[in-house]
């Protein structure tokens, strides 16, 4: 009994904490998003689902979205495996820590700086400054969606690269050789051995990623210059420029929703592929 | 493979070397570098605003660090002995805060708390005597630290709870058996084994608030931190002097994490 009081004593704070900054603040947006308009902006109460029935407004942000979270998260995978590869299996080990050190470290400086260095490397006077002089021109890298995935790639390639490199990296390599040493080419032996044995590492980076993605804002912002723009950059717009809270809460549930539904859908996906559910939940 | 290696090292590199060459442009404009100089530096420091912004940026960080690792380490530890739907109710809580995106927390909070406020302070004003003027709640340094706080302490409450979920058992009833109060076990066998998670968790609360723009967009009122400071000059256009103040910062970052590192591996081979 006095356990139990002691346990309820340190976690009230914790508890009262996220009530109040996590769940009230969700539960408001869930009510303003049936909500209208007031005339100056922010909120008046209503029960309506026009703004729902308004969501085709911002189409082009969830299509963005949709298409550029996807494909970001695919190709920091594509660029990340190799890497996590050799930093597992090829490379020394006295030099394995170093090299992973060295690959997490960017991780821990601002994005939004990290971002910004790009603005010099794509813009008018970087890369297509280059191409002009081997005589390619007018080449226009800043704001386009390749300029976007190349911030995104390079902002979240470390957080591919370090679960996966854990699961290649508990693999016991004996299992390489058996296959080897059984004849199989060294192909073969990464497509059925190593490959299959990777996948929850693959699994969760892919899952971190892609949820960052969804909700973000900084990367299109800064790289995209207003053309290509993702929900959040819808978000920050409906809630800070147009002040049409009710429409905004309903992008956000919707954001949330999709969140929700894609991600449910990819943990039963690969619990199905690979059978070991622990090892991929985010806990 | 290594040539593959190598060229991804040079991926990651090369656009934070551009960043820390061009800090040291004596040229006015960012593009092209006219020759050496640390006059940036200088104008970044002497910059008020720059210097408001780091302070802002500072104070939110250590308090959001402190009141992260307190609190999550202390939830993290009762976890250990509740079930039930408590329990069940907190993974739930932990596992949507890490879940949703920040820009959700954001304008989540910044509607509930300004809807709240406009309940809250004219009810304060009606209550307190005339004459005196009553307190005014609104968006700034506390709303900015609560809403840090909130995301940090799910974080901290993960790490904290991985160590003790790795922690030897038989070390808390050895001393239990050799007659240590509760609270004996815990100062001295229980502390020990999981500071190096609380440290960690303590440096990852402080430089993500540190860092994070999107929540502080959203709720830090009329403050201006650093990265809000850095993301509105970026509007403007590109300066050697967010150069030299990017440049500073991510050193700044580096040096943490290598006393955070030497920290760790201190506490590991104490313990271990």
């Amino acid at each position: 009994m006095r356990q139990l009081r002691r346990n309820g004593v340190l976690l009230a704070p914790a508890g009262i904490w996220l009530l109040v900054m996590l769940v009230l603040p969700l539960v408001v947006v869930f009510i303003f998003s049936f909500g209208e308009r007031g005339a100056a902006g922010g909120y008046v109460p209503a029960l309506t689902l026009e703004q729902y029935a308004n969501l085709p407004a911002r189409w082009t942000a969830f299509k963005n979205t949709l298409i550029l979270a996807p494909l970001g998260t695919l190709a920091a995978l594509l660029i990340a495996y190799p890497l996590a590869y050799y930093l597992a299996v090829r490379c020394s080990p006295k030099w394995r820590t170093t090299l992973l050190i060295l690959v997490i470290v960017p991780f821990w400086t601002s994005i939004l700086i990290r971002s910004y260095a790009w603005i010099f490397i794509l813009g008018g006077r970087g890369i297509p400054a280059l191409l002009e002089m081997v005589g390619i021109d007018e080449v226009r890298l800043i704001n386009t969606p390749f300029a976007v995935l190349v911030g995104i790639v390079y902002g979240y390639l470390p957080l591919m690269v370090f679960p996966i490199f854990v699961s290649l990296d508990k693999l016991d390599k004996r299992l390489l050789e058996a296959s080897s040493d059984l004849g199989s080419t060294p192909l073969r032996t990464f497509w059925q051995v190593t490959l299959p044995l990777s996948v929850p590492g693959v699994a969760t980076g892919c899952m971190l990623v892609f949820i960052l993605l969804m909700g973000e804002f900084l990367i299109p912002a800064i790289l995209g210059g207003g053309k290509v723009f993702f929900v959040g950059n819808a978000l920050v717009d409906l809630f800070l420029q147009s002040r049409n809270w009710a429409f905004g809460s309903a992008v956000a549930m919707t954001l949330v929703f999709i969140m929700l539904v894609t991600v449910t859908v990819y943990m039963k996906f690969i619990s199905r592929l690979g059978g070991q559910r622990d090892d991929i939940s985010l806990m | 493979m290594r040539l593959y290696a190598i060229s991804v090292y040079l991926f990651l590199y090369i656009p934070i070397g551009v960043i820390a060459v061009f800090s040291f442009n004596s040229g006015r404009h960012a593009s092209q570098f006219m020759g050496f100089s640390t006059k940036w530096y200088g104008k970044a420091l002497s910059n008020p605003f720059v210097m408001d912004a780091l302070e802002t940026s500072l104070i939110a960080a250590f308090l959001t660090a402190c009141l992260a690792a307190s609190l999550g380490t202390m939830a993290a530890i009762a976890l250990q002995g509740v079930s039930g739907w408590l329990r069940t109710l907190f993974d739930a809580l932990i596992y949507i805060a890490v879940m949703i995106p920040g820009i959700v927390i954001g304008i989540a909070t910044l509607i509930a708390l300004v809807t709240v406020f406009g309940w809250v302070n004219p009810m304060l004003a009606a209550l307190w005597p005339e004459g005196a003027t009553p307190p005014q709640l609104n968006m700034g340094m506390g709303t900015l630290v609560a809403a840090h706080t909130m995301f940090t302490m799910a974080l901290v409450i993960i790490i904290v709870r991985a160590r003790i979920a790795g922690m030897d058992r038989s070390l808390l009833e050895a001393s239990q058996d050799l007659f240590a109060t509760p609270w004996g076990t815990f100062r001295q066998v229980t502390l020990p084994l999981i500071a190096p998670a609380i440290l960690a968790g303590f440096l990852l609360s402080f430089t993500f608030s540190f860092d994070d723009f999107i929540i502080a967009f959203f709720v830090a009122g009329s403050e201006t931190t650093l990265p809000i400071y850095i993301f509105s000059s970026i509007r403007r256009g590109v300066t050697p002097e967010i150069n030299a103040i990017g440049t500073m910062v991510m050193a700044a970052s580096l040096m943490l994490l290598v006393i955070a590192q030497m920290l760790l591996r201190r506490g590991v081979s104490k313990s271990g």
